[in-house]
Formats: C-alpha cells, sequence, structure tokens
C-alpha cells in the first residue's frame, strides 16, 4: 500500500530499478533504424595550421558516407559556438571573443580540436575511413600555462588576442584593500596552483542525431545536462535551424559533474550531418577522445594577500589570479573564474575589503570551463589556505582565527565587499559540530600514535561558503549572463489523482525522480508512488535550463513547488463548488479538500476526477482540467556553507598521504531526502579529495600532448584510496526559497580541498612546510620532505 | 580491431605449428595486455593462438626442489593455490596485487612473464628466485631471460610452458604501485636460498635489474637494517610524471627494506 | 566462427566475428545493454561480466573465448526471469543508496556478486580492496562499500522458504 512520503524522509530511489537491472537507456545504449557511425578526426597537434585536408582516399573507403571539414561549415554559412557570457575587463571593454568553430578554420588551437567528422555505415569502416584521411598540418609553437601565456614573447593562438589574453577581469574596491594593508600589523602571502581537473563522468560523451525530411525535423540525442539550452543555442545560433523544428533528448545520462552542461561541436556537428545523409548517425566517444574533449576544469595560477590587525582580525584581502581558458572559450568559460570565483572569496569572514584581479588566457590546451564546485573550490581553497597561513605566521591558533573573523549567526543577512548578500548560515554552529563529530579533541593522541609508528599526522580544516542555486536572472544579466537562469515545471494531475512532473532540470544522479516526488507527495498529499518525474526531452518539458550549479532543487523545485500550491489553488475552487462552500473555507490537508469545520470532504482524486469529468463543474468561471504550470527566477543565489575537517597520515619514507578520517558538517537548508544529500556529499568530498591527493591533468610543455590522458596516467580516486567519511548537516534555512533549501550538489567538492591540503600542511608543519600544491602526490610529498631545511623529526 | 583468425590448438605442438605456420600470428594467453594493444591498434596480429584450451599448461605442481607454474595459469590461482602458498608464499602476496580482481581472473604467469613488461610484477620474482622459463623446446635461466624493454631472448614462435621457481629459503616483494595504473611504480623482490640472496628490481628501469651490493650487504646480514643506508644512482632509472628517477632510486631502498621485512616474516 | 555458451542461464549459439569484444557482442548483437562501456584501457570496470563465475572485463575478453563458457550479465542476475525481483545483492545496493548515475552499477553489482561468492563474509578494507578495477565518479565508494557488506550477509544467508 503506497502512502504519502514528504519532505525529510529517505525513500529509497524511485529510478534504482533500471539501473540495478542494466536496464537504464543511456544515449550509448540506444539505435535507429539504418544507423549510420560517425568518427571525429581530432588534431594531433596543440598548435597548427591547416594547410589543406585532402579527402580522396577516405572518401573511396568502403561504406564511407559523408566527410566533412570546417569547408563545408563555412560553406553552408553556420555560426560558431557561442559563449554564454560575455564579461568586461578593467577597461570597461568587452572580453575578446574569438570564434570557437565547430570544425576548425584554418587553424588547430589544442590537441584534440576537431578537424572532420567521417560517417560511414559501420563504426569500423568510419574509424579505417578517418585514418585514411591526409590533413597537411604547419605545426606551430604551443603554449600551455598561463604565465607562459601572457609574455611577450608567446605564441599567439588569436591574431587579433594580444598576449592571449581574453580579458583583465577586477572585482572589489581596491582603494580601500590598499587602505587595510596599510594599517595591517601582519600581512600573509601565499603563491599557489589551483591543478587541472578532467571532470571523467563514467558515460563517455554521445550523441544520435536524425533528420526527418517528411516533416522537416531534427532529432539530437545527446549525454546533457541541459537539452533546452542545447536546443536553443544549436539551432538559433549555430546551425540556424527555426527552433522548433529540432528536438533534443537527453535520456538516462551517466554522471555530469558540469563536464555535460556545455553546448559542444558534436552535437552540432552531428546534427547537421544527418541531414546530408539522411539516415541517423551515432558517435560515442572512446574515453582517450573524452580526456582531450570534454572541457577541463580548474586551472589557476594566484597570488593572494591578507592583511590582518594585531589581534588577527582580517583587514582586506588581495588576489591575483591568472585562469586558464584553453583554446576557446566554451559555454560558460569566462564566467567561472571572475564572476563564480571573485564574489566568493569574502568566505564565512568578515572581511571589510576585498579585492580580486583575473587575468583570463588562451592556451594551446583543451578548453576550460565548469567542473563541479566551478570557481567556488578555487576560492575557497585560496582563502582557507591564506587563513591558516596567517594562523601560523602569527602563532594564532587556526581555529581561534577562523573563530574571530567569522560572521556571526545574528549577523545575517550579511552583505560582503564582494557583490553577493548572505541569507543566512551559521559558520561558527558548523565549526563546533565538525570539530565535534571529527573528535578533534582527541587528535593529540593520534598525532602521537603516528610519531610512534614513525610517521607524520596533520589535521586541517575549512570553513567555506558557496553561492548557488543558478541563478536570478537580472543579478547575472548584470554580471554578463546572457540567458536567464530560471527554471519551469508543470504539475500534470491526471484523472485519477495520480501525477506527472514535467519539469527543466536533467537528473544524472541526483536523484530527482525520488526528491521532487517527494515534493509533490508532501504537498498534494499524493502517495509517493503516484508521481513520476519526466525531464530531458525538449518535446515533452515545457521549457528548462537545466542541471548545473546545485540549481535542481533550489529553482526547479521551487518552480515545482510553486506549480503545486496553483493545483492546490484551483482544487479548492472546485471543491468549494463540489462541497458547496466559500472557496475560503476549503481547506487541504494530507490529500484531502474539506468546509473548515465540517465533515464535509473530498478527496485529491475526486477532485482530480472532476476536473477531467466536468458535469458537476464550475464551467463559467473555472476551465476543466487540472495541470498546472510555473516558472521560478530565484531573487538571490542560495548560499550553503559548512566546516570540513580532513585528518592525514603521511609516511615520511615513501611520501604517501593517507586520508584517515574525514568529516563534513553542512548547511545544506532544509533537507528534503537525508539519503540523497548524504551521497552527494559522499561523492563531492571524494571529488574534492581527488583534486587535492590525486587527479592532474599535466601538458608537456613543448608538445601540447596531453600526458595524462587516460585512466593508466590521470588518477581516479579508488574504493581503497578513501576511509569512510562522516558526514552532517546542521541547517539553517534559506530565507528566499520557497521550502528554504539551500543546494547539496557541490559543496562537498567546495569544501574538501582546502581541507586536505591544510592536514597535509599540518602534518609537515614542524619541517617548516608552509604550503603544499596539489596534488599531494608522493613525489612531491617525498621531495618537500627531502628539501626541508629541519631534520625529520619523527626518525 | 582490425579483424583476424583464432585458431584454439589443444597441444603444445599444435600451437607452435599454427604459430609457425601462420604469419603474423601471436600467442593469446589472459589477453590482459595483448587486448589493450590491439584494441588502440598499436598490434595488428593476422592471426591468434588461444592458449586457454591447452590443460597442462595450467597446471600447478612441486618437482623436486622447485615449484613449477604452468604458463596459463592464472593470478587468481596463484593467488588461492594451497600449494603455492606452502612453498613460496612470496608469490600469493604478489600475484594479489597485480592489476585488479578482473585482471587477475584472466591475466597469466606466462603472458606477464613473455611480455615482460617494464612495471610488470613477475619478472621481479622470476629474476630474485633464479626461475628457469621452460619453453617449448629448451629451459631458459632467468638471468639471461630478460633482455631489455619488452625484450626477452625468447626465439619467434617460442612458447613458454611454464615457469620452474626453486623454492627458496625465503622471500618477499614490496611494491610501491601507481595510484592510477595499479603497475609497479617500484617493485622489489628479495630471495634467499641458502647462503645466497638475490634482490630484483622491476618498474624502475627499461627492465628488471638485480642490485648486487644489497644482496652482498643482505648476504652478511638479512636484516632490513643492512641495506638502509645503501643509495640507488638515479641514472638510467624511469622518470614519468608519477615518479621522477631520484624518487624511484629512493624507493628502491625502501621497497627492498620492506621486501626483507616480509621475507623475514615469512609473508 | 561458430561458439556455443550458456549465456544468462541459457544455451547460445552464435557465428561470430573473431575479432569480437564480448562487450561488442553483448552491447551491438545481443542488444544486453546494461554491460558498459566507461573506458578504453581496460581501468573502469563498468564491463564486468561473470565469465565462468569470476568477475572479468567484457572489453578485454574475445568473443571466441566464451566457446564452452558460462557469461552472466546484469541483465541475467535476478534469477526470476520475467519479475521485478531483485538479486539481494541489487537489493541491497537499492537500500543503501549504493548507486547515483548508475553507469558504473552493472560492473560494480557483478564484481561485488563475485567476491561475496568467494568471500562471504568481507571486511570493509577487503571489499575496497576488491573494488580496485572498478572506478564511480558518483558516490565516493562510501554507499557501495556499504552494499556490498549488506549484499554479502544477505547472498550468504540460509534461504528463508516461501
Amino acid at each position: 500500500m503506497s502512502s504519502i512520503i514528504g519532505i525529510g524522509k529517505a525513500p529509497r530511489r524511485k529510478e534504482d530499478f533500471r539501473f540495478l537491472t542494466g536496464r537504464g537507456s543511456y544515449v550509448a545504449d540506444m539505435k535507429r533504424p539504418d544507423m549510420t557511425f560517425g568518427v571525429f578526426v581530432r588534431s594531433p597537434h596543440a598548435h597548427a595550421i591547416v594547410r589543406g585536408i585532402d579527402k580522396t582516399h577516405a572518401l573511396a573507403s568502403p561504406g564511407v558516407q559523408a566527410i566533412l571539414t570546417g569547408k563545408d561549415v563555412a560553406a553552408d554559412g553556420l555560426g560558431s559556438l557561442p559563449c554564454g557570457w560575455g564579461i568586461h575587463g578593467t577597461d570597461g571593454l568587452p572580453m575578446k571573443e574569438p570564434p570557437f568553430p565547430m570544425l576548425a578554420q584554418g587553424k588547430v588551437r589544442f590537441v584534440g580540436d576537431m578537424v572532420a567528422f567521417v560517417v560511414a555505415d559501420t563504426l569500423k569502416e568510419a574509424r579505417a575511413a578517418a585514418e585514411l584521411l591526409a590533413v597537411d598540418y604547419e605545426v606551430l609553437p604551443a603554449v600551455v600555462g598561463v604565465l607562459e601565456a601572457v609574455r611577450a614573447d608567446a605564441p599567439l593562438l588569436f591574431d587579433d588576442v594580444p598576449n592571449n589574453l581574453c580579458c583583465d577581469w577586477e572585482l572589489g574596491d581596491k582603494a580601500a584593500v590598499a587602505a587595510g594593508f596599510r594599517k595591517a600589523a601582519h600581512v600573509a602571502r601565499l603563491s599557489l596552483v589551483n591543478n587541472r581537473l578532467i571532470g571523467n563522468p563514467m558515460e563517455p560523451r554521445a550523441a544520435i542525431a536524425e533528420y526527418d525530411r517528411g516533416r522537416d525535423h531534427y532529432t539530437l540525442w545527446t549525454t546533457s545536462q541541459f537539452p533546452h539550452v542545447v536546443r536553443f543555442l544549436m539551432a538559433a545560433l549555430v546551425l540556424k535551424l527555426p527552433e522548433q523544428k529540432v528536438r533534443v533528448v537527453a535520456p538516462d545520462v551517466g554522471g555530469g559533474f558540469g563536464v555535460k552542461q556545455f553546448h559542444y561541436g558534436e552535437e552540432a556537428v552531428i546534427t547537421w550531418a544527418a541531414k546530408k545523409v539522411e539516415r541517423p548517425i551515432k558517435w560515442v566517444a572512446d574515453r582517450s577522445e573524452g580526456f582531450v574533449s570534454d572541457r577541463h576544469g580548474r586551472d589557476h595560477v594566484t597570488e593572494a594577500e591578507l592583511a590582518l590587525d594585531e589581534n588577527g582580525k582580517f583587514l582586506a584581502f588581495k588576489v591575483k589570479t591568472l585562469a586558464n581558458m584553453g583554446g576557446y572559450l566554451s559555454t560558460f568559460g569566462p564566467n567561472i573564474p571572475t564572476n563564480l570565483y571573485g564574489p566568493l572569496l569574502s568566505g564565512v569572514y568578515t572581511t571589510p575589503a576585498i579585492y580580486c584581479n583575473v587575468k583570463v588566457v588562451f592556451t594551446n590546451t583543451v578548453p576550460v570551463d565548469a567542473y563541479r564546485g566551478a570557481g567556488r573550490p578555487e576560492a575557497t581553497f585560496v582563502l582557507e589556505r591564506i587563513v591558516d597561513v596567517a594562523a601560523a605566521e602569527m602563532k594564532i591558533d587556526r581555529i581561534e582565527l577562523r573563530r574571530r573573523n567569522m560572521i556571526a549567526r545574528d549577523a545575517y543577512p550579511y552583505q560582503t565587499p564582494v557583490l553577493v548578500e548572505y541569507d543566512s548560515g551559521d559558520p561558527l554552529g558548523c565549526l563546533e559540530g565538525a570539530l565535534t563529530a571529527a573528535d578533534a579533541a582527541g587528535f593529540g593522541a593520534r598525532k602521537i600514535a603516528s610519531e610512534r609508528a614513525g610517521r607524520f599526522r596533520g589535521l586541517g580544516f575549512s570553513t567555506y561558503v558557496e553561492a548557488c542555486g543558478l541563478a536570478p536572472s537580472r543579478f547575472a544579466g548584470r554580471l554578463g549572463a546572457r540567458g536567464g537562469l530560471y527554471e519551469s515545471a508543470t504539475v500534470r494531475v491526471h484523472p485519477t489523482g495520480q501525477v506527472t512532473v514535467l519539469i527543466g532540470t536533467h537528473n544524472h544522479g541526483q536523484g530527482h525522480e525520488t526528491t521532487f516526488a517527494q515534493i509533490v507527495s508532501d504537498k498534494l498529499g499524493v502517495p509517493f508512488d503516484s508521481v513520476d518525474i519526466v525531464f530531458g526531452d525538449t518535446d515533452r518539458v515545457q521549457f528548462g535550463m537545466g542541471t548545473y550549479g546545485s540549481r535542481s532543487l533550489v529553482v526547479g523545485g521551487a518552480a515545482l513547488s510553486k506549480a503545486s500550491d496553483k493545483v492546490i489553488v484551483k482544487g479548492k475552487k472546485i471543491a468549494a463548488h463540489l462541497l458547496e462552500a466559500g472557496e475560503h473555507d476549503i481547506q487541504f490537508e494530507t490529500g484531502v479538500f474539506s468546509v473548515a469545520g465540517t465533515d464535509r470532504r473530498k478527496s485529491f482524486a475526486e477532485i482530480a476526477g472532476a476536473a477531467y469529468v466536468p458535469h458537476d463543474y464550475p464551467l463559467e468561471i473555472l476551465e476543466p482540467g487540472l495541470e498546472e504550470q510555473a516558472y521560478y527566477d530565484p531573487v538571490n543565489f542560495t548560499y550553503p556553507g559548512g566546516c570540513h575537517i580532513a585528518e592525514v597520515e603521511i609516511d615520511p619514507e615513501t611520501g604517501i598521504v593517507t586520508l584517515e578520517k574525514y568529516t563534513a558538517v553542512d548547511d545544506v537548508g532544509t533537507v528534503i531526502n537525508p539519503m540523497i544529500v548524504a551521497g552527494q556529499l559522499h561523492g563531492g568530498i571524494v571529488q574534492g579529495v581527488g583534486q587535492a591527493l590525486f587527479e592532474n591533468a599535466v601538458y608537456d610543455e613543448v608538445s601540447g600532448q596531453l600526458l595524462s590522458g587516460s585512466f593508466m596516467d590521470y588518477c581516479m580516486p579508488r574504493a581503497d584510496h578513501l576511509p569512510n567519511m562522516t558526514v552532517e548537516t546542521h541547517s539553517t534555512f534559506c530565507t528566499h526559497t520557497p521550502m528554504g533549501v539551500k543546494g547539496c550538489g557541490e559543496v562537498g567538492t567546495i569544501g574538501s580541498p582546502a581541507a586536505v591540503i591544510n592536514a597535509v600542511v599540518d602534518a609537515l608543519s614542524h619541517l617548516g612546510v608552509h604550503h603544499v600544491d596539489m596534488p599531494a602526490t608522493p613525489n612531491r610529498i617525498w621531495r618537500i620532505i627531502q628539501n626541508a631545511a629541519i631534520p625529520q623529526a619523527a626518525e | 580491431m582490425k579483424s583476424f583468425a583464432f585458431h584454439s590448438p589443444e597441444t603444445v605442438p599444435d600451437a607452435f605449428a599454427l604459430l609457425n605456420d601462420v604469419s603474423e600470428s601471436k600467442l593469446l594467453a589472459g589477453g590482459m595486455t595483448l587486448l589493450p594493444t590491439i584494441k588502440q591498434r598499436l598490434a595488428e596480429p593476422a592471426a591468434l593462438i588461444d592458449l586457454a584450451k591447452i590443460p597442462q599448461l595450467s597446471e600447478i605442481a612441486v618437482d623436486e626442489d622447485a615449484l613449477v607454474i604452468g604458463a596459463m595459469v592464472r593470478h587468481v590461482d596463484v593467488v588461492t593455490s594451497a600449494l603455492v602458498r606452502s612453498k613460496v608464499p612470496m608469490l600469493v602476496h604478489l600475484a594479489s596485487g597485480i592489476g585488479d580482481p578482473a585482471v587477475r581472473n584472466r591475466g597469466t604467469i606466462g603472458g606477464s612473464v613473455a611480455n615482460n613488461d617494464p612495471s610488470a610484477d613477475y619478472p621481479a620474482a622470476v629474476l630474485a628466485l633464479d626461475a628457469i622459463i621452460v619453453t617449448d623446446r629448451r629451459e631458459i635461466p632467468a638471468s639471461t631471460f630478460f633482455t631489455g624493454l619488452f625484450e626477452t631472448s625468447l626465439e619467434p614462435s617460442e612458447i613458454i610452458t611454464s615457469i620452474r621457481f626453486p623454492i627458496p629459503s625465503t622471500a618477499g616483494y614490496a611494491k610501491f604501485k601507481s595510484p592510477a595504473s595499479r603497475y609497479a611504480v617500484v617493485g622489489v623482490c628479495v630471495a634467499k636460498a641458502g647462503g645466497s640472496v638475490r634482490v630484483a628490481v622491476t618498474g624502475s628501469g627499461p627492465c628488471v635489474f638485480r642490485v648486487p651490493e644489497m644482496e652482498t650487504a643482505l648476504e652478511t646480514s638479512f636484516e632490513p637494517a643492512a641495506i638502509a643506508s645503501i643509495k640507488i644512482g638515479a641514472a638510467g632509472l624511469n622518470s614519468d610524471i608519477h615518479a621522477d628517477a631520484e624518487y624511484r632510486a629512493h624507493l628502491i631502498t625502501v621497497m627492498a627494506k620492506k621486501a626483507v621485512a616480509a621475507a623475514i616474516q615469512g609473508l | 566462427m561458430i561458439i556455443n555458451f550458456t549465456l544468462n542461464g541459457r544455451p547460445r549459439k552464435m557465428d561470430v566475428e573473431p575479432a569480437t569484444l564480448v562487450s561488442e557482442l553483448l552491447r551491438e548483437t545481443l542488444n544486453l545493454t546494461g554491460t558498459h562501456v566507461g573506458c578504453d584501457t581496460s581501468q573502469c570496470g563498468a564491463c564486468t561480466v561473470l565469465f565462468n563465475g569470476d568477475a572479468v572485463k567484457s572489453c578485454t575478453l574475445l568473443a571466441p573465448s566464451l566457446d564452452g563458457a558460462a557469461l552472466t550479465t546484469i541483465e541475467g542476475l535476478s534469477a526470476t526471469s520475467g519479475s521485478n525481483r531483485l538479486h539481494p545483492m541489487q537489493e541491497a545496493f537499492h537500500e543503501n543508496h549504493g548507486l547515483q548515475c548508475g553507469f558504473c552499477t552493472p560492473g560494480m553489482v557483478m564484481t561485488a556478486v563475485a567476491l561475496a561468492t568467494r568471500n562471504p563474509v568481507p571486511t570493509e578494507a577487503e571489499i575496497r580492496h576488491g573494488l580496485e578495477g572498478n572506478l564511480c565518479r558518483c558516490t565516493g565508494y562510501q554507499n557501495i562499500v556499504a552494499s556490498i557488506m549488506a549484499g554479502a550477509v544477505a547472498m550468504n544467508a540460509p534461504a528463508i522458504g516461501e
């Protein structure tokens, strides 16, 4: 007997059955009648002029249907891949925005840049033909690092972008910061690198495109986090097709983490090509292909300075960052190291003056864009690292220094000096909770035990605040967003009272089919099992901005809540008629409409039935049917926050860092399903731990080849690298979202890198170490220990 | 993958005949290296000759003072063999650390030794135990078998049938594995047979090699402390994004000490 | 070439091109798409199947090697065909939220079944070591480990009559 399962409960997930039994429907699983196969020919060079492409031999290869190159793109007058954000520099001028062609136009700018698309009857034939395509490259010098790219003698990616500088961006009050530094009793300084990452969702990207000449209609199935946005960008801006003639479907998607929230050239090329061959085309990326074409993340070089008074109060904070954009501007590219970075530099602290300058730089590498956390882990890392550096230099306890500077719970709403206003939070509560949960008091004894075994033990803290729930459209528009960032939901009540929800967010592991059903079950009082969630299809769902930036529950859930409210409003009108009462006398609770103070009542299903069989129904004033839609545009970001504590042990002989304990206490607002929230935190934390200890995208500085181009060399966190984590919530409630929710998808990734590295530095502090760059690999740690001035204490 | 023919001989001579007769043919053991190589089109054989249906290649036996492991014995078979555990427990430990469970369920000792990957585990044990590589035509001592990067003294169409490990007094293996690939960044096998000690290192150079200075020191005193101060030169050692040559050189001593400790404990 | 094997408990005779990986055979020819391919270097484990009861990566196994063997895929794991009954290990993943996007899940479950068959009472460390050939990017592994703990108990519990 199914029942109402509402907010705060932990039902097992509705979506599990199909995945557990191998019956999910991922793009690569799909087949279309008479399907052909596509292979992209990609540049093996980081920087080269394409002098010519000779198709002769490849076209003669068996089974070949089409070979398309940049020339064909130009001949058809197609657009280039659009950037969704236009930021402005310190000079007030717009960022440099060179075109990002879907197939190279005369030049390639990273290893993996697309040169041609080969379509054949079978995958084998497409691969064979691709090998026969003769591309004549004139190889140019390449530049892969940001420091090198801005040098006067650096190779230029684009003739009209001097110094490879896309934008010189700033935020904050420079004069106020200078004044703060003049008053400082102490200035802490830190130079650091935020390592480049590759998101690697376990499902590689894939697409199938099909053209129906009879209807002049295109369908694209793609591994996307935001099918409606892909449709808009691709149809309106790239292929210049009528938007209503294009359907984009993102079915089951095997993880995204940001990597699948961009409009990729592959999507446009395959859709365009499908009309040319008039047969469906399927393309599935190899993992190796993914490594050189999935958008990468992070990759900053930063110098930071924190000014403090004699009591350790933060006076001013100054951050200069060089951010790598790769070879072109991807969909959100320039937004990530600027708008999602600078405004987070206040963290949970009352720093009165902050100035941030970011130079956004082109290099001969894969375009860099959002990866889980996107800008916010980088900001948190700079801030929480320099706080530890300051504490060590001023000989103030790290916790105490944080306490002295934290925003008090009763100081919210709190306006930071970097644009954003936090609505709610309790940083101190999270900190105290984490100290208890991590048994920080027992650390001393554990450290002594480690020392006895010849090992170094360290404890690391990181507080953080994140701006998520992307995003208030008007605010985002002022920052350079070229689109809206609201969300939409339709609640379709069937005549039986059962419900289908059509929502514009996309579920690729987050458990939306369960969480959203709980919201509807809670609001409408219908059984949890009577609610199904539909997403990911532009022909079924009205509109949507998709899933990223921890926005699905915050923005999509809010739209769903509003649409449910509208259903109740209409239901009350129907009930008032049927129960012969005034509309204001109708109460609605747990699925029952009743007249206040009487036993007259109608169930939700009865009302739904009446709406669809309107024999006894106020047709003069009310439409039949029971289906409501809402669009929700948030009034502010939400600001989850928390405190993470990592405990590591280092074997000085090998340099191996072992994560011994991990504790997170997070303020994510209202929790709809605690089981799912814990799962999101586990996964997010491990991605942050991956950045701190294992993962690194490394390019050869001369050739521009990706050296970490497979799972053999790019170290993904594995089960035996990790301990069980302790994850708790300490929630304050968001004051402006309908349910008080704040979002939880990215928080784990935001708090964890700094916590882990602070623990590593703590473990090495007796050697005079004050910073360790990520990832803290055994080789790096061993080298640091070797170079340390003080002899090894534990040996 | 390019097309190839597939043969499943049931005897070693039949396998030899096929290998000899069919041009561009390759032997298939567990396929854990060969199949990824073919998938990446780094090898394009015209035929594969599968050894899986030759029963005697999968036997483990004791012959006089030697443990004889058939070429097609999988890593998991070594891990679960009571005979191996009782005679050379080090091999159980070594095999249990190769790749991952799925690799251990397919990968074979013969395939590993024949391939001579510079970061494979078995070559270290073969060299340290002074094993004999038994082929369809001769017995090759370990000391002359591993000749270079992916190179061995096997002749074209020569087939390994078993590895004959003299049973040591004690032996130990310690591996610093790549956290990404699980291959050895540095693997050291130490074996003591009577008064003689052999130390073999994998993962560090183009090919497995011995460390005579450590062997001499351990023959005097079979204790980790005996080699703690022996520094290996970094010249000629592998260097990559995971471990530079100096670090590898350092790790050789660290892993050798751990291998000695393991040998003393009889692991 | 002709191969005879047992697929999910039923005999199967097929004519295969030798240069066919079992992952390709399952996905492209047999429409058993629950076996996923997440890499091209035999590292991720999403394609893990049971080959004569052993967990192996079907992307690194040739179709001809199936001749005479028994193969079990995720689709054939729960014994009762035509019902929604889950295998105890699948049930444990469901109960313990051991999956998110679902892509690595079939490989994880097959690896877990093989592990719990070999080792009925695995420790947490043994489970973590046993998962070294399976990558998951969503869960941080914690709930997968918990699932396998529970699944091993359930798999090896004496059958309750029904």
